[in-house]
């Protein structure tokens, strides 16, 4: 366990010496904000600041994603340039660097979430629920980030280089996030769109994350919030169960 | 006797590669063993098996006294990895590399921070220990890799090619901190493709070639086994060469040869031709620019020992 947090402390100090990664957690979602909420807003929501609510649990559930996809290409990294190969002759668990990975990983989510829910107030966006209904959107979507890294670490363990892991997790991400609620409502994408925005996970994070932010009358009609967050909750279990496997299988053979 | 390094039989196949087809060696406490060879011929996988980060096919291995596939932890414990490539993290600054190895290895923070400093002032790091590694030349990571392999204090230290890519002067460096090392009492297993450093740093030396070990003997037997060293001579006067070639067609054990214009070479069988030429030239009185003996290179070196190989299974055919 102290292994483990030695471990996510280097990924820690890592990101923030690695303008990229820490580029990725605060400059980002920023950027994404204004982006979305000046160009789209209005043609999406009729105004600026009634897209708000829409839109910013979406750039958060979208910055996440990218997020919790490079865990694969940072463990990839660093078998390639060798760092692994003195963990492994250290006496330590094989799997504290993989834990201490995921640890580290956690601690950027919370700070891109942060990073995006204060830029959002300062441009407008206000809260409806009360603040522990927040703090219970921050850890969901950080279970979520949690959940899905193992697909990350699966293919940066099958992977030859850190380039095709990158190139592999964007195919990934791209359908995941867009082809959700995350920039537009649902009810105006073409019908087979809208059957797998129906079962698309991250759909139902945004829509958890918004209802746990601005109230159940932020969701869609039928919806709730409750039921979005077991919906969370259920893929979580089901990307865990298929991939928290088979991604330590591939790290053990490597490792 | 004492053995710090046991290794039998070891095999190890990827994919259609046979990367160890048997490698037997063994290491006495406190002593230095190279292991010689080509790219290619097995000598990180024999490192990275001993070091545990492989596991053999076939053959077993103990270090201090464990197995390394059984009990991996314990050799763990007792082993130092220096890799071929510098493995520090580019990211992390000299200091917090060697802390966080001196906290994975259970020092306490304020022990591995003692340790980290010690160390750097030992490999004459120290100002550049609060930099970023990735601004450290290639000598000052081999040398911040190589502290970082002695922080839990090993009893046995693997170097897999430590200077390789180094220019001379830090490659003497590297060299010092490995005599340093062997000071101590600690163990040391160095691959190097340089029969060179083999010479300056080993007290035995194992050569390997596609997997298997060809030659095992002190770097003194090695030589005389590969037909000793080469004697250079380079007259200042290009009138002196046939004089020079015939003082050195007296003294080699051949003819001499003539790799440049300027230059002839012969090779010696013992070390007081050096004195010898050396006389019987100022006696002549010829003036020479550049006088020298040479180790047969690596290639030379393989020549020998397979071509010699071959003429040996010759004779055991012709005896059988």
């Amino acid at each position: 366990m102290k292994d483990t947090l030695v471990l996510a402390k280097r990924n820690v100090i890592k990101m923030f010496r690695n303008p990229e990664q820490f580029i990725d957690v605060s400059v980002q979602p920023i950027i994404m904000t204004v982006l979305f909420v000046y160009i789209f807003g209005g043609a999406v929501a009729g105004n600026t600041q009634s897209y708000l609510p829409f839109v910013i649990p979406g750039i958060i559930v979208q910055t996440i994603m990218f997020t919790s996809l490079t865990i694969g290409v940072n463990l990839n990294t660093d078998i390639q340039k060798g760092v692994f190969d003195r963990f492994r002759s250290l006496p330590i668990a094989r799997s504290a660097p993989l834990f201490g990975a995921v640890l580290g990983d956690i601690i950027r989510h919370t700070i891109a979430t942060g990073v995006t829910l204060v830029f959002a107030v300062i441009i407008g966006f206000r809260f409806v629920t009360p603040w522990y209904d927040v703090l219970a959107a921050i850890v969901l979507i950080v279970v979520f980030a949690v959940s899905l890294c193992w697909v990350s670490v699966f293919i940066g363990m099958l992977a030859r280089s850190s380039g095709a892991v990158q190139g592999l997790s964007f195919l990934i991400v791209f359908p995941l996030t867009f082809g959700s609620s995350t920039f537009v409502p649902a009810s105006t994408l073409p019908d087979w769109l809208q059957g797998w925005v129906a079962i698309n996970p991250v759909t139902h994070v945004i829509e958890a994350m918004r209802g746990l932010f601005s109230g159940e009358a932020a969701l869609a009609a039928g919806e709730t919030v409750g039921g979005q967050v077991l919906w969370v909750l259920a893929s979580c279990v089901v990307l865990v169960a298929v991939f928290f496997p088979l991604a330590t299988w591939a790290y053990r053979r490597k490792i | 006797m004492t053995y710090a390094i046991e290794a039998q039989g070891l095999t190890k196949r990827f994919g259609k590669t046979q990367a160890l087809s048997g490698v037997d060696l063994t290491v006495e406490e406190g002593r230095v063993l190279g292991v010689l060879g080509p790219n290619g011929a097995g000598k990180t996988t024999t490192v990275r098996i001993l070091a545990t980060l492989l596991a053999p096919d076939e053959g077993t291995a103990r270090v201090a006294g464990h197995d390394v596939v059984h009990e991996a932890k314990q050799v763990r414990r007792s082993i130092g990895l220096t890799g071929q490539y510098a493995s520090v993290d580019e990211d992390l600054t000299g200091v917090q590399n060697l802390v966080m190895i001196g906290r994975l290895l259970d020092l306490s923070s304020r022990d591995a921070k003692a340790r980290a400093t010690e160390l750097l002032a030992e490999f004459d790091l120290t100002d550049a220990g609060t930099r970023l590694v990735k601004t450290y030349s290639g000598g000052m990571r081999r040398r911040l890799d190589l502290a970082a392999s002695l922080i839990g204090r090993p009893a046995v230290v693997y170097l897999d090619e430590p200077t390789t890519g180094l220019d001379p002067a830090k490659r003497d460096d590297v060299w010092d901190m490995v005599r340093a090392l062997t000071a101590q009492g600690t163990t040391v297993l160095l691959t190097t493709q340089y029969l060179e450093e083999a010479d300056a740093l080993a007290d035995e030396i194992t050569v390997i070639d596609h997997g298997r070990v060809i030659a095992h003997d002190t770097a003194r037997g090695l030589k005389q086994q590969v037909g000793g060293q080469t004697l250079e001579v380079r007259p200042l006067d290009l009138a002196d060469l046939p004089a020079v070639r015939e003082v050195l067609a007296r003294i080699g054990s051949r003819d001499p040869e003539q790799p440049a214009t300027d230059l002839l070479s012969v090779p010696v069988a013992d070390d007081t031709a050096l004195t010898s030429v050396v006389a019987e030239l100022a006696s002549r009185g010829i003036r020479v620019s550049e006088l020298g003996l040479r180790l047969p290179s690596l290639d030379e070196v393989f020549y020998s020992l397979t071509g010699q190989k071959q003429a040996d299974d010759q004779q055991e055919e012709e005896a059988a």
